[in-house]
C-alpha cells in the first residue's frame, strides 16, 4: 500500500508542478488543485497509513489518528474557496484582457489574427453583473 | 480564564458578520459598526499589552480542552506588541479611508473586519495550524481588499498575488504534514518539546521542514527570490489598504521568530545552517534588490513598495541572528518601518491619487517600460508634452488663484518629509535609531557585509525618495497648467490627519525610545527562554505523561 501510495502522492504532485509552470490560467489553476490534491493526501499519510482500524476511539481498540482527518477536512474546505475565487477572478481578467495568459500579454491562440477581440460571449456575462 | 484573550478575534469577527448581515441600505449602521470594531481594538490590545508586560505568559484553551490536544491562544510580549501594532495602524486606516474609498466596492469594511481577524489571530495562534487557518483568513481577505475597486492592474496584479500566496500555502501544509508526522503534535511549544528529544536519523526531516516552512513565511514577508509581487501589488491597491498591508509582511516577519523560537528553538540547531547560510545571504540580497528598485521607478507607492523590501531584508538579516540583542533591535526596527510605510502609502494616495492629478500620472507614464508595461490602461489621455506647456493655457485672474488652496499644500509637503525621513532612517526619527540598534547589535564577521549593504541601501532610499517628492510636490504642481487641478482630491484632510497621526507615533516611538527598548528586550528575551512557554502553556506533568503514554501506544 505504501508504494501506491507514495505513487500516487509522486504522480499527482509532478503533474500539478507541471500544469502550475504552463503561463496560461485555466492550466494553473487545475495544477494547484492538483497539487493540493496530493498534499491533502499527503497529510492524511503523515498519521501513518493503517488499514482497518477505527477511525475514533473504540473501547481498547487501536485507532486511526484522527488529527490528520481533521486537518485535511479544513485544507480542503479553504482550498474549495479559494479554487473558486481563483476560477472567478480568472474570469474576470479573461473579460478585462481577452487572453488567458497569467501575465495578460498575449491574447488567446484562437484570436491571435485579431489581438484586440475579446472574447465575445464571456465579456457579455462580465457586463450582466 | 482570562476570557478578554480571544477579544481581538472576536471583535472583527462579529462586526464583519453584522455588516455583511445588514442590508445594504443601512450604510450610516455599517460604518458606525466598522467605526466602532476597530476603536474597540485599540483599548483592548493596550489592555492585554499591560497584562503582557508583567511577564506573564497567558494562554487560553478554546473549549477548555487543554494543550497540546486542545486549540491555545497564547500571548506573550511579542504577540501583545503585534496587537497594538495592528490597532494602532488600523484606527490610522480608518480614518484614512473616506466614504469615496469605501462605496469603491460594496464589501469594502467588513474585508477589512476579516483582515483585522486574521491578523490577530495570527499574532494570538499557539499551535501551528491554526496559525495557518489565519494565515489563509487574513490572505483570503487581503486578495478582495487588493482588488477593491477593481480595474485591469488590479485585477492582473491580483491574480499573481493569489496564485503565488495558493502555492505558498500548499508548502505551509507540506512543513506541517512532515513536522506533525515527525513529532505527532501541531501545539508550537510541545512540538518544540519534541523535536529537542528527536532521533538523529529524523533530523534531515526536520530540518527539510523547518526551511520549508521559513520559506513559506519568507514569501508573505517578501524575500528576495518571492518577492517580486510585492511592489506592483501594494501598486495597485489604494491607498488605506496599502498601509494596512503594511503589517502584512511584518506577519511573515513575526511568524518566522516565532517558529525560530519556540518550534525549532530547543532542538539543538536544527534551522541554523539555513538561517546562517540562506537567510542570511536572501535578506542581503533583500535589501540591494530593494534599493535598487526603489530607484528605478517613480511613482510612490512603487518607491515604498520597494522600500518596504528594503526593510524586510534588513529585518530578517537581524532575525538569523537569534540574539536578545539583535531581536529587540529588529522589533523596534519593525515598529518605525511599519508606521513610515503606512504613512507614504496614505500620502500616496492623496499626492497622486487616480481621479485627480493629470500631471503625476502623466510623468508616471514616463516609467521605465518592464515596470509599467502592466500600466496602458491607467494611462492619461494627456501627453507629458501638453503638460510641459503651461504658457500655452490662458492665464487664470490672479484672484481665482487665491480662493484655490494649493495642493499640493504645505502640509503634505511637511508630512511627507517627515515620513520619508522616517523611512529612509536618517536621524533625528526613529528608523535611524532602528537601523544604528540593527547595526549595533551585528557581530563583526556579519556587520561587514551587512553595514555596507544598510548604508548604500539607505543612500539610494534617500535619492529615491527625494526625487520623487521633488517631482509631488514641486515639479507636478509647477508642470500643472495654472489652476487647472490645483485643488486638493476629496477626502485629503482626513487622509492627512491619518498620516500625522501615523508619524506621532513615529516621533512618539522616538522620544520614548529607552522606555520601549526596555519592552522590547524583555519581550526578545522572553521569546528565547522556552522554558517559560513550556511552564504556562503545557498545563501539568500530568498532561506530558498522558501525551507519553499515547505515543507509546
Amino acid at each position: 500500500m505504501e508504494a501506491a501510495f507514495a505513487a500516487t502522492l509522486g504522480v499527482l504532485c509532478a503533474c500539478g508542478i507541471y500544469l502550475l509552470l504552463c503561463a496560461r490560467v485555466l492550466p494553473v489553476i487545475l495544477g494547484i488543485t492538483l497539487f493540493s490534491y496530493a498534499i491533502n493526501l499527503f497529510l492524511l499519510g503523515m498519521g501513518r497509513l493503517s488499514i482497518g482500524k477505527p477511525p475514533v476511539i473504540a473501547a481498547g481498540a487501536q485507532y486511526a489518528d484522527p488529527v490528520p482527518q481533521a486537518l485535511v477536512l479544513t485544507a480542503i474546505v479553504i482550498g474549495f474557496a479559494m479554487t473558486a475565487f481563483t476560477v472567478v477572478l480568472s474570469l474576470r481578467a479573461l473579460a478585462i484582457d481577452g487572453s488567458d495568459h497569467v501575465d495578460g500579454g498575449k491574447p488567446l491562440a484562437r484570436n491571435r489574427s485579431k489581438p484586440h477581440e475579446r472574447p465575445p460571449r464571456i465579456e457579455k456575462e462580465m457586463r450582466g453583473e | 480564564m482570562n476570557h478578554a484573550l480571544i477579544l481581538p478575534i472576536l471583535i472583527p469577527l462579529f462586526a464583519a458578520g453584522a455588516i455583511v448581515a445588514l442590508p445594504l441600505r443601512a450604510k450610516r449602521l455599517q460604518r458606525a459598526i466598522n467605526v466602532i470594531a476597530t476603536l474597540a481594538l485599540l483599548p483592548v490590545a493596550v489592555a492585554l499589552a499591560e497584562h503582557a508586560a508583567q511577564g506573564e505568559i497567558a494562554s487560553y484553551a478554546l473549549g477548555a480542552w487543554p494543550a497540546p490536544f486542545g486549540i491555545v491562544l497564547q500571548l506573550d510580549r511579542l504577540g501583545a506588541l503585534m496587537l497594538v501594532l495592528t490597532a494602532l495602524l488600523a484606527c490610522c486606516c480608518l480614518l484614512g479611508t473616506t466614504s469615496a474609498d469605501a462605496r469603491l466596492g460594496r464589501y469594502y469594511r467588513a474585508l477589512v473586519q476579516f483582515e483585522l481577524m486574521g491578523l490577530n489571530g495570527a499574532f494570538l495562534a499557539g499551535d501551528l495550524f491554526n496559525l495557518f487557518v489565519f494565515f489563509e483568513l487574513l490572505l483570503i481577505a487581503s486578495y478582495a481588499l487588493l482588488l477593491h475597486g477593481g480595474g485591469r492592474r488590479r485585477v492582473r496584479n491580483g491574480l499573481h498575488y493569489l496564485l503565488l500566496n495558493l502555492v505558498g500555502s500548499s508548502f505551509f501544509l507540506i512543513a506541517l504534514g512532515v513536522l506533525y508526522g515527525l513529532t505527532g503534535t501541531l501545539n508550537m511549544v510541545d512540538m518544540g518539546e519534541r523535536l529537542a528529544h528527536l532521533e538523529p536519523a529524523s533530523l534531515p526531516l526536520a530540518q527539510f521542514a523547518g526551511a520549508t516552512l521559513m520559506l513559506v513565511f519568507g514569501l508573505k514577508a517578501a524575500v528576495f527570490p518571492l518577492s517580486f509581487w510585492l511592489p506592483q501589488a501594494y501598486r495597485s491597491a489604494i491607498g488605506p489598504v496599502a498601509a494596512l498591508f503594511a503589517i502584512m509582511t511584518k506577519v511573515g516577519i513575526y511568524a518566522m521568530l516565532r517558529c525560530d523560537a519556540l518550534v525549532f528553538g530547543g532542538s539543538g540547531g536544527v534551522l541554523d545552517a539555513f538561517m546562517h547560510d540562506w537567510a542570511w545571504w536572501l535578506a542581503i540580497a533583500t535589501i540591494i534588490y530593494g534599493a535598487l528598485g526603489a530607484l528605478a521607478v517613480s511613482s510612490l507607492k512603487t518607491t515604498t513598495g520597494f522600500l518596504v523590501l528594503v526593510s524586510v531584508g534588513l529585518l530578517i538579516a537581524a532575525a538569523t541572528l537569534q540574539t536578545v540583542l539583535a531581536w529587540s533591535a529588529l522589533l523596534y526596527y519593525l515598529i518605525s518601518t511599519t508606521l513610515c510605510t503606512g504613512a507614504l502609502f496614505l500620502l500616496a494616495d492623496t499626492l497622486e491619487s487616480e481621479s485627480t492629478g493629470a500631471a503625476p500620472a502623466a510623468l508616471e507614464a514616463r516609467e521605465p517600460a518592464s515596470l509599467e508595461s502592466l500600466d496602458d490602461a491607467t494611462a492619461p489621455a494627456i501627453t507629458p508634452e501638453a503638460d510641459s506647456e503651461p504658457a500655452a493655457v490662458a492665464p487664470q485672474p490672479a484672484n481665482a488663484q487665491k480662493t484655490l488652496a494649493r495642493w499640493p499644500s504645505n502640509t503634505a509637503g511637511a508630512l511627507y518629509l517627515a515620513a520619508a525621513v522616517g523611512a529612509a532612517g536618517l536621524p533625528p526619527l526613529s528608523g535611524f535609531l532602528g537601523k544604528a540598534m540593527v547595526l549595533a547589535a551585528m557581530p563583526l564577521s556579519q556587520a561587514t557585509v551587512l553595514w555596507p549593504a544598510v548604508l548604500i541601501s539607505g543612500l539610494l532610499s534617500i535619492v529615491a525618495l527625494s526625487r520623487t517628492g521633488t517631482r509631488l510636490l514641486w515639479a507636478a504642481p509647477a508642470s500643472r497648467p495654472s489652476g487647472a487641478a490645483a485643488t486638493a482630491p476629496h477626502g485629503s484632510r482626513t487622509k492627512l490627519a491619518a498620516c500625522a497621526l501615523l508619524l506621532a507615533g513615529v516621533v512618539a516611538a522616538t522620544i520614548l525610545a529607552g522606555l520601549l527598548k526596555g519592552y522590547l528586550d524583555a519581550t526578545a528575551a522572553q521569546l528565547l527562554d522556552r522554558e517559560a512557554y513550556v511552564h504556562a502553556v503545557l498545563p501539568a506533568p500530568a498532561a506530558q505523561a498522558a501525551a507519553a503514554q499515547a505515543e507509546g501506544s
